[in-house]
């Protein structure tokens, strides 16, 4: 294991949706060097802290980092030019594990849909599940039509089908062998729920607030379940993502 | 090139630079980047007699130029940290500080017993957690606890041993001069100061133990004072932290008396401060004649 800070050329940054950018970034690495599920430590400039975004996609030397506005740090982010270069360390933690020959459902929820980008690019056919509170905050669906079958849905009806992704993942789940799903912790709990009922292993990626980002400061702390013993683990360094049956959430 | 090497209590760090304990955990990711000699030393996480799981997340949060943390020294326990960590640490050519933590005197008696018969190079004795509830800071805001604790552990301490002073006291100079006068090798200071957040939506702590220690840029002035009022107090060495950040920051810090330094946070926004910092140290006692890091300590013109 190596890890290096890199200045990355800053491509394009554009809104997609309310609060919502998608800052594109000259990746000169393999894209292979990034595995699905990983994320981005980035600098901001006059934080102390890094900012941990998931990695949407990697395609062609482009580096995707699909963000929301949530405070400060992602705000000075959003205003970040084309011209300049962004200060990343990456790729850091331990992604999704897609295996070649089996069918994946890949479950993203708001701001957890731009993972499954990346995640959908590794997989063989898989289908897609995507859940927004809300039309404006619909994204990546095109994106993701062009990496397989998608299904939307929105809690009030304004885009998709009206309800849940554990909606249509009850419908659908006897098509799969496999399940992963990033986005809020109710979402995945519900996830990791409908899994456990139908017997079907399930990845979630966590979030946590951040530090190091590489498992030396202990903050992003994860209760997790091994060998009948709960221990403490770290969602940079043995996550982001988790088999769901193992997180005590 | 400059000489950029310190003795702090007989040992000696090819470096003042130290990595202070709880951001580094046992050095084995920051050796992901460069290779652990860059530091003169490092000081571990914090470690206990027995494995701690710490506090529920979050953990952090970000405050104006730093950080608020409660970990609530998470660490793997004192054999473990023997076991597991101190062969790998002992082989990357940089001085080990073991960095110990306990409920009681009696704790930490036994765990500087232990380290006694290893390797390691030092032990800090932590008596300025402020983010557990039984134990850490209580050693340490008194004269009198200071006194007892440090005497204690001097009975088991064959060690040089370095005690690392809380900053929320009301006189620091008195504090430190009651580890010097119960055996102290060295002090090391600041530790976090204790603050607090709150959400103004949710009316909740944005860290989960309510509140949590103050580190980053944010406490450097503090740090400095208090480095300062120390240096002014006692004879042993005084190995200086609290939000260094840049060389000019490392600087300021000896001027204002430290021997040796600790860098925490700044490493969490960029891992090569250390590099930086050693490089702009070096240039500025070039640039300045000085042949020795050491030139620096303690040479502030204070106003009378």
């Amino acid at each position: 294991m190596k890890y290096d800070v890199r200045q990355l050329p800053l491509l394009s940054n554009a809104e997609i949706a309310a609060g919502i950018f998608d800052m594109r970034l000259r990746w000169q690495q393999d894209d292979l060097s990034v595995a699905c599920g990983q994320f981005a430590h980035v600098y901001v400039p006059g934080k102390a802290l890094r900012r941990p975004i998931s990695v949407c996609d990697v395609s062609d030397g482009v580096l995707r980092l699909v963000y929301q506005v949530k405070g400060e740090g992602t705000k000075i982010m959003s205003q970040m030019q084309p011209g300049g270069t962004v200060d990343v360390l990456a790729p850091l933690g331990n992604g999704f594990a897609v295996e070649k020959g089996k069918r994946y459902c890949l479950i993203g929820g708001g701001i957890g849909v731009p993972p499954m980008l990346y995640t959908a690019r590794q997989c063989d056919d898989p289908l897609i599940i995507t859940g927004f509170r809300h039309e404006s905050l619909v994204i990546l669906q095109d994106d993701l039509k062009a990496l397989g079958e998608t299904l939307l849905c929105t809690d009030d009806g304004s885009a998709g089908v009206g309800g849940f992704v554990t909606d249509l993942l009850r419908e659908r789940i006897g098509e799969v062998d496999e399940v992963c799903a990033c986005g809020p912790v109710p979402m995945l709990k519900a996830v990791a729920a409908v899994c456990r009922e139908f017997g079907k292993p399930c990845q979630i990626s966590l979030e946590e607030r951040m530090g190091c980002g590489i498992g030396a400061c202990l903050v992003c702390a994860v209760r997790v379940r091994q060998n009948g013993e709960e221990v403490m683990q770290h969602v940079c360094k043995d996550g982001p993502v988790f088999h769901a049956e193992e997180v005590v959430f | 090139m400059a000489d950029l090497s310190v003795k702090v209590a007989g040992v000696s760090f090819h470096n003042p630079l130290i990595a202070a304990s709880g951001t580094f955990g046992f050095g084995r990711e920051y050796g992901a980047f460069y290779p652990l000699s860059t530091l003169g030393g490092i000081s571990c996480k914090g470690i206990t007699l027995t494995r701690r799981d710490g506090n529920p997340p979050p953990r952090i949060a970000e405050t104006p130029s730093g950080i608020l943390n409660a970990v609530g020294l998470q660490n793997p326990g004192v054999d473990a940290f023997i076991r597991d960590d101190l062969p790998w640490l002992r082989q990357q050519n940089t001085v080990i500080i073991a960095n110990i933590a306990g409920n009681t005197v009696e704790d930490y008696c036994q765990m500087a017993e232990k380290l006694s018969e290893t390797d390691v190079d030092m032990v800090e004795l932590n008596i300025s957690c402020p983010n557990v509830k039984c134990g850490g800071v209580q050693f340490g805001t008194s004269p009198e606890a200071v006194e007892d604790i440090t005497s204690q552990v001097r009975k088991y301490c064959q060690k040089p041993l370095i005690v690392k002073l809380s900053p929320n006291v009301s006189d620091i100079a008195a504090i430190a001069k009651a580890a010097e006068a119960a055996g102290a090798d060295a002090v090391s200071l600041i530790n976090t100061l204790t603050g607090m957040r709150i959400d103004i939506h949710t009316r909740r702590p944005v860290i989960r133990n309510n509140t949590g220690g103050l580190s980053g840029a944010a406490v450097f002035p503090v740090a400095v004072r208090m480095v300062w009022q120390v240096a002014n107090a006692v004879r042993i060495p005084i190995i200086g932290m609290g939000g260094i950040s840049t060389w000019e920051d490392a600087v300021e810090m000896l001027m204002a008396g430290a021997t040796a330094l600790q860098i925490g946070t700044v490493l969490f926004s960029d891992p090569y401060a250390p590099v930086k910092i050693n490089e702009g140290l070096n240039r500025f006692l070039d640039e300045n004649h000085l042949e020795s890091v050491t030139d620096l300590t303690g040479t502030v013109k204070p106003y009378i």
